[in-house]
């Protein structure tokens, strides 16, 4: 990117560089290498099998990569990389300063627990120890998310896929995080639904200010939701830039063919 | 300890090693305690054996008392508090068996009181050892089911998680309504699962004079409080620890500050507390304390002589 003369482009919150990931013979991912700055929305996109997920678990501390840096701004010790820090470190600065939305919310909710201690639990993990003021916390995220809060003490299995999305996303809020990861968080859900929780999702990250690394297969999410794209084929990145330039101008076959395959109605 | 058992009368017909273990399985359990008294509250493994009864009855407690036990000790075995259960009855009665010891019923002259469920209410003694049978010795097992993610949360002093069944209790029932295994803190380090003993008998862990083993055979885990250590039960900052209490005292001995069992009497709804440590209340009504449902003492000459009609 080209600064803006007269202008000192912000640090950056996350900076990945030559980030390899091989299972064994199988490539993962080749060399990524991007930076994100605070309040901004990367898309990753492509078709499945391209790397998107582990991409997303490499840089989300899920998954040790074989070779390259991921780089976060922490709170606590400035700009390192996160597979430097010790472990204890580590997950520490992934509970205060991350959030993960997964694609499905039984994979990020606790299913024996209600939906309320489910989105209060982070606080709990950052050592909240006065239930009234977290009971209220929870009431104002569900009433955020558009859910009924009377319906706070009912467990996820009672909600419906929509609700249970809803409640991922309160509990991936909660406790103020400067980084989100969301893999595929609009899937699996019926259009009306998604696209409500997309509008619902856009508003919660321009109000917050939030970075959000947002993995798709779906390019209308991509083009609502993230500021930059990633087109990711085989492993690799082959195309990057401003969502709108990259979907309306697409420079890369493998774009071109991806863009065009989108369904019209 | 290591020093050669002296021959018994019935040495001939001794079919098992002196506590029943072998030796060596005597000394690993040993180590394994030696470690957990030196971490308190943290979960050791140990080579659990197969022992005589099924797991769930004790054989978690039955090798941690079989490694420590001694001829010239003296031997409680309590199950809910009580003496006189069948499986206190039987668990006494195998070490009597298999360690020559002198067993007892007093909680005083007791120097190993193995237990399921309760702490005496006699205030524990220098010297004296409480073995513990635990079912789950991993207190966050209910909310994470991964073993390598609880050893973590250990490692990592991250204890956030514990508060979700509190905080779960809180919001369906306005209080937190867990009663027994209720989580304490260890030296304010280790997160522990106190076994199924009722909340009443939490305060009691605290700065306790005895040493205090757990014992889990199922889970091979051997975690231990020594003597005099912090022992604190989790709470939140509005809505702090609190016991159980009963309106009610002791139907036999009128004891109005123990833990009290309720036990139906008939089909009508009658009812009755009683003491669950059944020693507690003999001492007390050989004192003289009589509650408000004790009989008269049992003439058996005379039932012999006039049998009911």
């Amino acid at each position: 990117m080209n600064a803006i003369p007269g202008r000192i482009a912000p640090a950056p919150l996350l900076s990945v560089e030559g980030l390899t990931k091989w299972y064994g013979h199988v490539l993962g991912c080749r060399d990524v290498a991007f930076d994100l700055r605070p309040g901004e929305v990367l898309g990753i996109v492509g078709e499945s099998g391209s790397g998107k997920t582990t991409l997303l678990n490499c840089i989300s501390g899920k998954l040790t990569p074989t070779s390259g840096e991921v780089r976060f701004d922490t709170r606590r010790f400035g700009l390192t990389d996160i597979y430097g820090l010790s472990e204890p470190d580590r997950r520490r600065m992934q509970r205060e300063e991350w959030g993960f939305v997964h694609q499905n919310p039984r994979d990020g909710l606790r299913m024996r627990v209600s939906g309320g201690a489910n989105v209060a639990e982070p606080l709990m993990n950052l050592g909240g120890r006065h239930y009234g003021n977290m009971r209220q916390a929870t009431i104002d995220w569900l009433d955020r998310v558009e859910l009924d809060t009377r319906r706070i003490d009912d467990k996820p299995r009672n909600f419906s896929g929509g609700m249970q999305q809803r409640i991922q996303v309160a509990r991936n809020l909660i406790h103020g995080p400067r980084l989100v990861f969301m893999d595929e968080p609009t899937g699996g859900l019926d259009v009306s639904v998604q696209a409500r929780l997309l509008d619902l999702l856009r508003e919660l990250v321009r109000d917050l200010g939030l970075a959000v690394i947002i993995v798709t297969h779906d390019m209308a999410v991509a083009r609502l939701m993230a500021d930059r794209l990633m087109v990711m084929k085989g492993g690799e990145v082959v195309e990057t830039g401003l969502t709108d330039q990259v979907l309306d101008d697409p420079q890369h076959p493998y774009t071109q063919l991806l863009v065009s395959s989108v369904l019209q109605i | 300890m290591n020093t050669p058992v002296p021959a018994r009368a019935n040495a001939p017909e001794r079919y098992y090693n002196y506590a029943y273990l072998d030796e060596q399985t005597k000394r690993m359990i040993r180590r394994s305690i030696l470690k957990a008294l030196a971490i308190p509250g943290y979960q050791v493994p140990f080579g659990s054996r197969e022992m005589p009864v099924p797991y769930g009855w004790g054989t978690g407690g039955i090798q941690l008392t079989a490694a420590i036990i001694g001829p010239d000790d003296v031997y409680k075995c309590i199950d809910q508090g009580a003496d006189d259960t069948t499986n206190a009855v039987s668990i006494r009665r195998f070490f009597a068996n298999v360690a020559d010891v002198a067993t007892t019923e007093d909680t005083g002259e007791a120097t190993i009181i193995q237990t399921r469920h309760r702490i005496p209410e006699k205030p524990l003694k220098e010297g004296q050892v409480l073995v513990y049978q635990v079912p789950q010795p991993e207190p966050l097992r209910g909310l994470e089911a991964r073993e390598t993610e609880t050893r973590a949360m250990h490692a990592y002093e991250e204890y956030g998680l514990q508060y979700v069944s509190l905080y779960e209790n809180v919001s369906a029932y306005g209080r937190i309504a867990a009663t027994a295994g209720y989580p304490v803190m260890v030296e304010e380090r280790y997160l522990m699962s106190p076994s199924p003993i009722p909340k009443f008998d939490n305060p009691k862990m605290a700065q306790n004079e005895a040493v205090m083993l757990f014992g889990a055979g199922r889970e091979k885990r051997i975690y231990a409080v020594p003597p005099f250590t912090r022992v604190r039960s989790l709470d939140f900052e509005d809505y702090p620890f609190e016991t159980q209490t009963w309106e009610e005292t002791c139907a036999l001995c009128g004891a109005k500050d123990s833990y009290l069992d309720e036990v139906i009497l008939d089909d009508a709804g009658d009812k009755m507390f009683v003491c669950s440590d059944s020693h507690h209340c003999a001492e007390r009504r050989a004192a003289g304390h009589v509650g408000p449902m004790a009989g008269h003492t049992l003439d058996q000459d005379a039932a012999l002589k006039e049998p009911a009609q």
